[in-house]
């Protein structure tokens, strides 16, 4: 191949992936690392890439402790009861007590925050008077469109260099020491050379996981998935192939959003009061909660009471009243919007909401005559995603930091946010553990990240960082076999895209779609598998392997679908071995486990991790102990 | 078909394929104007109908759920800080939008850290991060701490 080999050398932070977790880690790693050498590799161009790329309308992770609306505490016991109960509180904790002032810089920087007039009293902000327009308890409403140009540009000011549309495959591993990480490696998706970065840190900011199970819309709409299409579980593929410990991989999301575009519900329930009702217009959730209850038990879902306790009921289990009201034949479930939409201003909210973050939902209105004033659009539950920044919590297992985890030897090993893996940090969906940190918590934690990763460094721990030149040589044969591949086999056919000799990446990836939808519990099943069904999975999963040997590439385009492809399998393998080890239906609504339909507080009250053997690719499962803060009295 | 691009207004400059975030905008070596490759895989999210200086860039719904016949516009301006939208139905009807997409020029109030004061051995030994505490509450308060707030972390089964 004539491709040339490009090296960047001596990096001290490499930021892989910058969406909001790397963008926060390139912009903080300079005021930690003055003299030091700060380099990004991104997919697309930091500009627009990340799940920001097309904008938010709210920031969903504020506390307002200036305001003092919440501390962090209250955040964590939100998130806790939300993920029914799995979350690492003491990285919940230390994103939440940060998180405000990220948001405090984006509004400096220009990022228009949207003021609340009736709070006008309070302390003035940097633009006009008063607090923030609260969404919800956590959320504030922004103007949004712009937000990821405007962080984009606090990183790339304090990076050394920004490399766009370098897809990166591998990790570099540290030669003469064991589980230190030494860098990574990928190919320019536009020119196809080979990129080299030899680094003493890594803070990984990839991207979670859409399009691992079959989506509703399999033509041209596939591309309108909840989660960007480019989220293709790189972070998760990246750290499980270094040996990163993984956690709550099972813990997928399935999201209840306006049919096919998936635009957002949040300020449709928190801001404009709309709710939700059957085909028959009959409220439907509170008759499938005493079932419910009997599942996962008063603990999590108090049917008599949870109305005076003012605990919203989680996700997972409205969830469920959803997806159980469509089974029994009342669908579909409706957004009464036409009552909220009367009122001039609440209707501007309800359609810039969409311009502002996901368009696809105003064009397919637009196409379909809806007009919320009048016609109360659809509602569905979407296929699931696997990631963790948004209301779930999959990632790598990483310490905490030392004031708040420093006595839990499972939770704190010296540096926050390294994962077990030396030298290797995370931000965003790469972070297990930490679910409600969205676009601000995803940023505040590549800040932590990027402060801990010098402190690292200047420890002395980056010290003597080997790479030998046959990683480097071996990991460049690997990359490139795929456009062999469909060299070597496109001559024995006519053309076509049908060959024996090698499968496309389309092709691979609606495979591992249907398997995973139909054994992993996706949504033509109703989201319901079993041990039986998952070791069939693991089983196809491992052939679908040994056929991405052969996955064959036409271009340097198809070869970073094929490379992508091979990260989302990558990840459903640890998502389908974590769906195996929880024995129970931990979170109705995501998925069942029809072999062990209720919740088991006895035996699982625990959080999941897994380590993949780098050489066998064997995968050794672990239960974590949960801590919980609590009151000290 | 998400994106598609007309031939009259595109003269390749190549903007939508600097800005996708999906790689899918290429420039077509017969033409030598921009089409998006891969419609299953455009988001819709309109970077590089905002990147194109002509508008040459529009949208139809993708055809798994979106009849013909519709519009989505957009004219994005970093100058003035707005962005303005005009949503036509299929039955003719109009709407239209005018935001703010910031409320500072361009990149002017975004620092550079080697032009701050480098952070003292006291602050590196912190738990806390560049412009804080302050930045957190705007007052005089410290970084909230498991002592600070009357916790600890308990193992076991708690709600």
């Amino acid at each position: 191949m004539g491709y040339k080999t490009i090296t960047e050398d001596n990096i001290d932070i490499l930021v892989v992936g910058a969406g909001l977790g790397g963008t926060g880690a390139a912009y903080e790693a300079r005021h930690w690392g003055r003299d030091k050498k700060i380099v990004i590799a991104e997919k697309a161009n930091i500009d627009r890439s990340g799940a920001v790329a097309q904008g938010l309308y709210a920031i969903n992770c504020y506390m307002g402790t200036r305001w003092g609306e919440n501390n962090p505490e209250d955040h964590v016991r939100y998130a806790r009861m939300d993920l029914m109960g799995m979350v690492r509180e003491d990285l919940a904790f230390d994103m939440a007590r940060h998180v405000d002032s990220a948001v405090h810089k984006f509004e400096e920087w220009g990022l228009p925050l949207m003021k609340d007039p009736k709070r006008a009293d309070l302390p003035e902000g940097d633009i006009g008077k008063g607090a923030y327009m609260r969404e919800g308890r956590w959320q504030i409403m922004i103007h949004g469109e712009s937000y990821k140009p405007i962080v984009a540009e606090a990183a790339k000011v304090n990076a050394d260099k920004t490399f766009n549309r370098i897809m990166v495959t591998h990790l570099l591993m540290d030669d003469a020491q064991d589980n230190r990480i030494a860098g990574a490696v990928g190919f320019n998706v536009r020119t196809g050379n080979y990129h080299v970065f030899k680094s003493k840190t890594v803070i990984c900011g990839a991207g979670g996981a859409s399009n691992i199970f079959k989506p509703r819309s399999v033509g041209e709409g596939a591309g309108r998935v909840w989660y960007a299409p480019w989220s293709s579980g790189s972070a998760y593929a990246l750290m499980i192939e270094a040996g990163a410990k993984m956690m709550q991989m099972e813990n997928r999301i399935v999201l209840a959003r306006f049919k096919d575009g998936y635009g957002p519900v949040g300020a449709y329930f928190l801001h404009l009061h709309t709710y939700t009702q059957n085909a028959y217009g009959d409220e439907y959730e509170s008759k499938w909660f005493p079932a419910l209850e009997k599942m996962v038990g008063k603990a999590y879902l108090d049917t008599e009471n949870q109305h005076f306790s003012h605990k919203p009921i989680p996700t997972c289990l409205r969830n469920h009243a959803f997806i159980s009201e469509v089974a029994a034949g009342r669908g579909p479930i409706h957004m009464v919007t036409v009552e909220a939409f009367q009122d001039p201003h609440l209707e501007e909210v309800g359609w810039e909401n969409f311009l502002g973050m996901t368009v696809g939902q105003a064009v397919l209105w637009a196409a379909t005559d809806i007009d919320p004033k009048y016609i109360n659009p659809e509602l569905t539950t979407s296929e699931p995603y696997v990631m963790g920044s948004h209301a779930t919590g999959c990632g790598a297992w990483c310490s905490g930091p030392e004031d708040i985890s420093g006595d839990i030897p499972e939770y704190y090993w010296g540096y926050n946010r390294m994962m077990t893996v030396d030298g290797l940090f995370g931000a965003g969906d790469a972070v297990g553990g930490t679910p409600h940190a969205f676009s601000s918590g995803s940023f505040t934690e590549g800040r932590l990240s990027a402060k801990a990763a010098c402190k690292y460094i200047d420890d002395g721990k980056a010290d003597g960082i080997n790479v030998s030149q046959k990683q480097i040589d071996d990991r460049k044969e690997e990359i490139y076999k795929p456009l062999e591949t469909y060299q070597v086999g496109s001559n024995e056919i006519v053309g076509g895209t049908v060959s024996p000799s090698y499968i496309l990446p389309f092709p691979g990836l609606q495979r591992l779609q249907k398997l995973m939808d139909e054994y992993a519990g996706g949504v033509t099943v109703q989201y319901m598998t079993n041990d039986k069904l998952l070791n069939m999975g693991l089983a196809k999963l491992a052939i679908l392997e040994e056929d991405l040997e052969k996955v064959g590439a036409e271009d340097i385009h198809q070869l970073l679908r094929a490379w992508e492809l091979k990260h989302r399998h990558r990840t459903s393998e640890c998502v389908v071995q974590h769906t195996l080890f929880r024995e129970e239906t931990r979170w109705p609504g995501y998925y069942y486990r029809g072999d062990k339909m209720k919740l088991d507080d006895d035996n699982w009250h625990v959080l999941t991790t897994s380590h993949r053997d780098r050489t066998t690719g064997e995968y050794k499962m672990e239960k974590q102990p949960l801590y919980h803060l609590v009151d000290e009295k | 078909m998400p994106t598609f691009v007309y031939m009259t207004r595109c003269d390749g400059c190549g903007h939508c394929v600097d800005i996708c975030p999906s790689d899918i905008m290429h420039i077509d070596k017969k033409y030598r104007r921009a089409l998006n490759i891969e419609p299953n895989m455009c988001w819709e999210c309109y970077s590089c109908v905002k990147a194109c200086p002509h508008q040459a860039i529009d949208v139809r719904g993708y055809a798994d759920f979106a009849p013909l016949g519709h519009s989505v516009r957009v004219l994005r301006d970093e100058r003035k800080g707005t962005i303005a939208w005009r949503v036509k139905f299929r039955d003719g009807r109009v709407k239209n939008f005018l935001s703010p997409i910031t409320t500072k020029p361009w990149g002017s109030a975004i620092p550079d850290f080697r032009n701050e004061a480098e952070p003292t051995q006291a602050e590196r030994d912190s738990e806390l991060l560049s412009f804080e505490p302050e930045s957190i509450r705007l007052d005089d308060g410290g970084l909230h701490t498991l002592e600070s707030n009357g916790l600890k972390l308990k193992e076991g089964v708690y709600y």
